[in-house]
């Protein structure tokens, strides 16, 4: 149905005059212009288009408008705060977390997510957690040590 | 005016504003040899241009796919040149303004390219030397260049910078000459690990894939697929496609596509193209490819031969005579095939997610007759490639529709469409017959590869009775000898090596096993290669190897590899569930010598990435057909390496500063399949024949084995 969608996105107000069918993940990159949000399976499976919706990861791809009314919506984009990087994305680039990059947008704001709930993961908490997100360049064991290390430092350990 | 690109030397240094450019020579290359004159032809474009505000603008007809080149160039170029990383900006795969490069793989940008970059640095610190010295009134060899500035040796306070040299100056200089390079042990960038150049950009989501790329009014073309490979279309209808609002519909021939503002509103209109196919009839499935192949590929050629095989027959003690498998395996790079054009009468320009930017200009120039100076390719970032973006299905079809509609159109696969046009690495076949005679020496080696080709084939040991043959039959793409493969096939990270030497370590290590010999201490028996008996020593120092017979219950492996001028040792400890099959690797060790090493921290990543990377081929990936009809569509029912799938990985880099930097985005996967091989037979003493190793596979051949 086409009407007036209202939503956050990075923090500032959107109003959207669209079929609520439609998907998150083509309105960002088309209308919306923000490409950080990737494409890479269309059906939720690789975790490439993940964004934070509230307090959760969502995969956009698998998102409708009408699923995000009233909420607020952070992509990639949003994530550094005052031209400061968050911790996981310093993280990332000290310990060489990516190779060609397009899983990294999704990878981090996964990350981003589970130690919002889960400060102080184990090893393995963070393996099984990252499980669900694709990488074909074989970045995995520096995107572990990436979130080990900035959730050390959010937590304030190190 | 050049053939190449339209431009002279004068129209380039214009548009810069001045400054010093150093151009590509008149096909003479630092690294001559007639090769890297083929490579490398006369160009008039520049390797580099030292602009007036002093920074460094440095051109490669590379491509970035997340190998990192874009970082180990630009060491390069801050080493030879004498300036700080931060000077340096990076234009990579642009054909209007990059030297021409065959295209990015075979590990070749540091190893061949590297070198030309390298002297053209050479060559304009040379340059910036002169005209300093002129500028000082001090002699050039009283002169050094540090961190973009030319100082006098002892009055470190009268310098100047290479900014107020450029200022003013129209120099160019022609690369013609072996220019001085630095020697190892003065570098300072090279062989340091700064962070890649391009993580910034790729943490907050700013770097730019092709399918990111936006012009105005431009359109998301769908386009009809037909079900599988070789199906023919004998009817369609487009009438509910044309009345959906927006939509343009193109058919011309066999390309029927619905094109929109919106791609989510040109999803929609293909789902209302209506189209009958006519099938062709196949048999051939995933288990019945291996016949095929050993029965219809072209007739085995012979790679190499030398000493008397009949009499080394015969004179075995004991042959081992063994045949290894492989299945077809996807690339599926994170970002599928996309690609945008503005095409006009007389000029066409296109954002290509392609390794071969150059050959992909040429195709588009014939494709819509133009000349090539009238076509301009840009390579944004590629989100992997992995062998697999050369093919330029992509490619094809934009520019035919930004032909048609005379806008700018953007072509992006869908995965499902990803997996259907991919160019899959072959399944394969491998026949050895070989023997060992009374003291541990290998007398005999017939090897006989058929479909993957003879990358990795040739044999690493001392043997004097070998052959070594091939049966291609497989030239890469999908025209060519269409009947021996149901769809493409093309290169695919160390293309034909995975297969290679997956078949060939693991004949190593059943001889032997068989006779009562630890498999490192057989290697190094029959070894003579320096670097590569160094590497394996390296690695199982690394690992802390003792040596056992195999099978010792350990889930231990071994298997060592040459690959793109790389020599490469892994060693690997697994445990098999004997319940389920399940193979877990638990730990792996690799070292290499890749001689010097730009970018130590890069390096490993490449080696972390492609021993993670193969674990699929190794372990799961295996792609289901039936005939030209690909049943694997996405990532649910083809599985890539988990997280929880890779081990620890240590990486051992061997020094070895006497040899120019070797190839390192492939040589670490060759040996992946082969050591899991090895490591599985060490611990359960069953010996896998075919990849990938799957649960079910290794369950089958616990029964065979308790059944004899």
């Amino acid at each position: 149905m086409n009407r007036a969608i209202r939503f956050s996105l990075n923090g500032q107000p959107v109003t959207l005059n669209a079929d609520d069918d439609r998907t998150l993940l083509w309105i960002l990159r088309s209308e919306l212009g923000l490409t950080g949000t990737k494409y890479g399976c269309g059906e939720g499976i690789c975790g490439a288009c993940t964004v934070i919706v509230g307090d959760k990861a969502m995969r956009s791809c698998k998102t409708s408008l009408r699923h995000i009314e009233g909420k607020e919506v952070m992509t990639i984009e949003g994530l550094a705060r005052d031209n400061k990087l968050h911790p996981l994305q310093q993280s990332f680039i000290d310990h060489g977390a990516l190779q060609c990059g397009y899983c990294t947008s999704g990878m981090i704001l996964d990350a981003y997510a589970f130690l919002h709930k889960n400060p102080r993961p184990s090893h393995d908490a963070i393996v099984s957690h990252m499980e669900r997100n694709l990488c074909r360049c074989g970045a995995h064991l520096r995107i572990i040590e990436a979130v080990a290390a900035a959730s050390r430092q959010m937590s304030g350990q190190s | 005016m050049s053939a190449s690109t339209g431009m002279t030397r004068r129209d380039f240094l214009k548009l810069a504003g001045g400054g010093i450019v150093v151009f590509v020579g008149l096909g003479v290359m630092p690294s001559t040899g007639k090769a890297e004159k083929l490579l490398y032809p006369e160009d008039f474009n520049a390797y580099l241009l030292i602009g007036t505000n002093g920074r460094v603008t440095v051109y490669s007809g590379k491509i970035e796919m997340g190998q990192g080149v874009l970082t180990s160039q630009a060491q390069m170029v801050a080493e030879e040149l004498g300036v700080q990383l931060s000077a340096i900006d990076m234009v990579l795969g642009d054909t209007d303004k990059c030297p021409w490069d065959m295209g990015t793989f075979g590990s070749l940008t540091t190893r061949m390219f590297g070198p030309s970059l390298r002297a053209a640095a050479a060559k304009a610190r040379e340059v910036i030397i002169l005209q300093a010295a002129k500028k000082l009134g001090v002699p050039g060899e009283n002169l050094i260049v540090q961190n973009g500035f030319v100082i006098v040796k002892d009055n470190p306070n009268k310098k100047v910078s290479f900014g107020e040299i450029s200022k003013g100056a129209k120099i160019t200089q022609v690369l013609d000459q072996r220019a001085v390079l630095r020697a190892a042990a003065d570098f300072s960038v090279i062989g340091t690990s700064p962070k890649r150049l391009d993580a910034l950009e790729k943490v907050t989501g700013a770097a730019k894939y092709t399918a990111d790329i936006r012009l105005p009014g431009m359109l998301y073309a769908r386009i009809l697929r037909p079900p599988m490979h070789g199906a023919k279309l004998t009817q369609v209808d487009t009438a509910d496609a044309e009345k959906q609002a927006g939509v343009t519909v193109v058919k011309q021939g066999d390309l029927i596509a619905v094109l929109h503002a919106d791609p989510e509103a040109a999803d929609l209109a293909r789902t209302r193209i209506k189209a009958d196919w006519q099938l062709p009839e196949t048999k051939l499935e995933p288990d019945n490819i291996f016949e095929h192949l050993v029965s219809q590929a072209s007739p085995l050629k012979s790679v190499s031969q030398q000493g008397d095989l009949l009499a080394a027959h015969v004179g075995a003690a004991r042959l081992f005579k063994s045949t290894f498998y492989k299945g077809y395996v996807a690339h599926t790079p994170l970002e599928p095939h996309a690609a945008l054009a503005e095409v006009s009468d007389d000029k066409a320009t296109v954002w290509a997610s392609t390794q071969t930017p150059f050959p992909t200009r040429d195709r588009v120039a014939t494709l819509l007759g133009l000349d090539t100076k009238n076509v301009r390719v840009i390579t944004p970032f590629l989100g992997g490639g992995f062998g697999g973006k050369s093919a330029d299905g992509q490619v094809v079809e934009v520019v035919h529709l930004a032909k048609i509609t005379k806008k700018p159109v953007q072509v992006a696969w869908s995965r499902s469409e990803e997996f259907f046009y991919d160019t899959f690495d072959p399944a394969s076949v491998v026949k050895i017959e070989s023997a060992v005679d009374r003291d541990g020496k290998i007398s005999l080696w017939d090897y006989a590869v058929y479909a993957a080709g003879e990358r990795g084939a040739a044999s690493l040991y001392n043997v004097q009775n070998a052959r070594i043959q091939s049966a291609r039959g497989v030239s890469y793409g999908p025209a060519v000898k269409a009947s021996l493969h149901p769809f493409a096939v093309g290169p695919w990270r160390a293309p034909g090596a995975n297969m290679n030497v997956f078949a060939a370590e693991s004949q190593i290590d059943i001889m032997a096993s068989s006779a009562g010999e630890d498999p490192l201490a057989f290697r190094l028996r029959n070894l003579a290669e320096p670097r590569m008996r160094r590497v394996l020593q390296a690695a199982a120092d690394a690992f802390g190897w003792q040596a056992a017979v195999a099978p010792s219950k350990r889930g231990f492996g071994i298997a060592c590899s040459a690959d793109a001028g790389t020599c490469v040792a892994t060693i690997a400890e697994v445990k098999v569930d004997p319940e389920n099959g399940i193979i877990k690797v638990i730990r792996i060790v690799c070292a290499q010598d890749m001689g010097i090493v730009v970018n130590p921290e890069g390096a490993k990543m490449q080696v972390e990435g492609g021993i993670t990377m193969g674990l699929g081929y190794t372990l799961a990936e295996e792609l289901r057909f039936l005939g030209g009809e690909i049943l694997d569509r996405n990532f649910d029912t083809y599985e890539i390496p988990h997280f929880s799938w890779v081990p620890r990985i240590e990486v051992v880099l061997v020094k070895n500063d006497d040899l120019a930097p070797q190839g390192g985005g492939e040589p670490s996967i060759t040996t992946t399949g082969a050591v899991i091989a090895n490591a599985v037979f060490d611990a359960t003493g069953v010996r896998m024949y075919r990849l990938p190793m799957t649960a079910e596979r290794v369950r089958e051949a616990f029964v065979k084995l308790k059944a004899a």
